[in-house]
């Protein structure tokens, strides 16, 4: 006989899952008995939040479903904005939640909540589990539903009855079968033949590369893609990293808050390549502007995407590695016209400035660049949310690593916790969080996790006693009215990090920020990294 | 705006109503009828719903349909190319000398008496919705006590996808 929670270890072990960010409680206790058990790691985060951002950052870090347990009520309920995000930002994560006993359900009982119910609109699918003899096939479909087709979060809420009950023996099923189920990844033939053809009659094309070009491993391949055929690339938020920053046919991340150079691009273009993106509103203000100027192709792994924020003349359903290999295929040796290149080059010249500096602050723009510089090639980058957020989309220079962010939830405090998830992935690379002190504030908690790990992420923070973002935006729209938006000069982030036993410094110049950087790059374990910077440095 | 029908099967599983109305909701779809019974496989229900939009909201609708997981297909009806009814409930206001009047309403409209009290007559009237406003407009002046409508269902004339 094997009880439920034996069960859903085994599940996991048999999913390969090695590492899973959570905070026990009551109702997910059952569980936790039979994971301690286990060979699998179990990271205890300080909030539930922060397991599914850890989850997030691992899934993304490792290219495999991330995993977060929480237990009923409370625990379930802190586990929405990370399951959220991973939503919004189409990341593949399983969340295991505790429930109250199934014959207590809907009573009202202590730490109950309609977990399933409140995260109905943020999840891909979710699980109610009614008999322990489910968990074995939930677990195959949680998983599979998770990482394939467009990726996103699976949500499994288990009573507590259900964990304790014991059936005879346990089988993990090898194969899915879910009729509804079913995600087109070939990309239809015709279209591509389409598309192709629009490509070699256009004179001034476009790619724009988003999250989908990253999850589904086509990197490698749009870029072949672009350098064979001389097509430029900018990519969304999501898409930094498609390329390496420096590279010739690279004209940034576009979008409100993006480079000049890659709106022109957009706003010049012909015919635009849409790749695994959704174009939402802080990538394309206007949506309509840009389809009645150009025509537009657009792959994805997910149809609702296309047609929904841009008109569409080429619809290409299919997963982007196939997409974009039939490509290359059907393109033959074909080459775009010198003059766009030229022209682009021109442009990306003439827009380029730099940042003026202020006495006593590190201007973080200038830092960033520098600071990329510094870092190993494969080294991941976390961006939080705020002004951080774009200092750091425009001005790493991204190689071969990987820039972490929440570009379409847009959570503040994502980026301390998704850096632990991502070092856990990848223990031998440089892990990187940048935030402000706003969003360090939120999640700051984490430093706990971190120290009782030994993880070693380094953590810079953008202290400008303000949140930078929305300041800016009350300058421009609100008359300056900083209506809630001047932050303490509290608390002293030093002496919190002492209090952790993290080493730390506080940099006043950018000279001052490279020193330590030098140093923060040479420790062994976490360091935090303060750079104050001037309240009034704008995001772009 | 336009009016369409469309049916969805899903697999008849716990919540699955709850995550098709929660998506109307919350993309601010409109809905004017939603039925939802079991097909000839048990496994399988059929959900006809009734909505407006334009052609924009239409696609959107049937793509994030597709998108949830118990959902098997989604399909628009085309008009003219289906039979759609709806079943209603009608108790209306009744004084013994205003009843045969009512009765013979009835009959003229094809609609079935279900019950006959002191101060009511209750009919029974399975129609499409135009037919079903014709009866309502006729009955109204007698004093509507009370309507229940099961909501529209419609299935496709002669061989369909679904009935091969």
């Amino acid at each position: 006989m094997i009880n439920g929670a034996d069960i859903m270890v085994k599940c996991l072990e048999a999913e390969g899952v090695s590492v899973v960010f959570g905070y026990p409680g009551a109702a997910i206790c059952p569980f936790y008995d039979s994971l301690y058990d286990s060979s699998i790691r179990h990271i205890l985060v300080r909030q539930e939040q922060n397991a599914a951002h850890a989850a997030n950052g691992y899934a993304r870090a490792s290219g495999k479903p991330g995993v977060c347990v929480a237990t009923s009520g409370p625990g379930a309920t802190n586990l929405i904005t990370g399951i959220a995000t991973a939503y919004t930002d189409s990341i593949p994560m399983v969340a295991i939640t505790g429930q109250v006993r199934s014959d207590l359900l809907g009573r009202d009982v202590f730490q109950e909540a309609d977990i399933t119910g409140a995260c109905e609109p943020f999840v891909k699918h979710s699980y109610l589990v009614s008999k322990t003899e489910d968990l074995p096939r939930v677990f195959k479909e949680a998983f599979h539903i998770a990482s394939t087709g467009r990726p996103g979060p699976v949500l499994i809420d288990i009573p507590i009855d259900i964990q304790q009950n014991e059936i005879k023996e346990f089988v993990y099923p090898q194969t899915v079968d879910i009729i509804g189920y079913k995600p087109n990844t070939k990309g239809h033939q015709v279209q591509i033949k389409r598309a192709i053809e629009l490509i070699k009659s256009s004179t001034r094309p476009v790619i724009v590369a988003g999250g989908g070009v990253l999850s589904s491993g086509s990197k490698l391949k749009l870029v072949e893609f672009a350098k064979k055929t001389g097509i430029p690339v900018v990519s969304t938020m999501m898409g930094i990293g498609v390329m390496p920053s420096d590279h010739e046919l690279y004209l940034g991340m576009l979008g409100t808050h993006g480079k000049a150079t890659a709106n022109r691009a957009l706003h010049e273009a012909d015919l635009v390549i849409v790749c695994g993106a959704r174009l939402g509103d802080r990538a394309v203000a206007a949506p309509d502007q840009m389809s009645s100027k150009s025509t537009i192709i657009h792959i994805d792994i997910d149809p609702a995407e296309i047609g929904k924020n841009v008109k569409t003349t080429i619809p290409i359903v299919g997963d982007m590695k196939n997409v974009v290999n039939k490509l290359l295929e059907e393109i033959g040796e074909y080459h775009i016209s010198n003059a766009w290149g030229e022209t682009l080059k021109r442009w990306k010249q003439e827009l380029y400035r730099v940042p003026p500096t202020f006495d006593g602050f590190v201007e973080p723009r200038a830092f960033i660049s520098k600071l990329s510089s510094m870092l190993p090639s494969k080294a991941i980058l976390v961006a939080d949310v705020g002004q951080n957020q774009i200092w750091c989309a425009n001005n790493f220079k991204i190689k071969e690593g990987r820039f972490l962010t929440t570009g379409g939830m847009g959570t503040m405090g994502y980026s301390v916790p998704a850096a632990v998830g991502a070092k856990i992935a990848r223990p031998t690379r440089e892990v990187m969080a940048v935030c402000g002190d706003g969003s360090f504030q939120m999640n700051m908690n984490e430093l706990g996790t971190i120290v009782q790990n030994n993880i070693s992420v380094k953590i810079i923070i953008m202290r400008n006693t303000r949140l930078g973002m929305v300041r800016e935006l009350q300058d421009k729209l609100y008359d300056h009215r900083h209506s809630a938006t001047i932050l303490d000069t509290k608390p002293d982030f030093l002496k919190i990090a002492e209090a952790y036993d993290i080493p730390c410094a506080m940099a006043s110049s950018n000279e001052e920020a490279e020193k330590y950087a030098e140093q923060m790059l040479k420790t062994d374990g976490p360091f935090i990294l303060v750079c104050n910077v001037y309240p009034d440095t704008p995001s772009i | 705006m336009q009016q369409y029908t469309l049916y969805i099967l899903v697999e008849n599983q716990a919540g699955v109503l709850s995550k098709i109305s929660g998506l109307f909701s919350r993309r601010g779809y409109n809905i004017d009828s939603l039925a939802v019974g079991v097909t000839n496989d048990p496994k399988v229900s059929r959900i006809t719903v009734v909505a407006n939009g334009d052609e924009y909201v239409v696609e959107q609708i049937e793509k994030q349909l597709n998108k949830l997981i118990p959902v098997i297909k989604v399909k628009r009806l085309v008009e003219g190319e289906f039979v759609s009814r709806e079943l209603c409930l009608i108790k209306v206001h009744s004084s013994a000398a205003k009843r045969f009047e009512i009765i013979k309403i009835a009959e003229l409209m094809q609609a079935k008496v279900v019950d006959v009290a002191n101060t009511t007559v209750t009919l029974e009237y399975c129609e499409t919705v135009e037919k079903i406003s014709t009866l309502l407009e006729l009955l109204k002046p007698y004093g509507i006590r009370e309507i229940v409508r099961t909501g529209t269902i419609a299935i496709e004339k002669g061989v369909s996808e679904s009935s091969k």
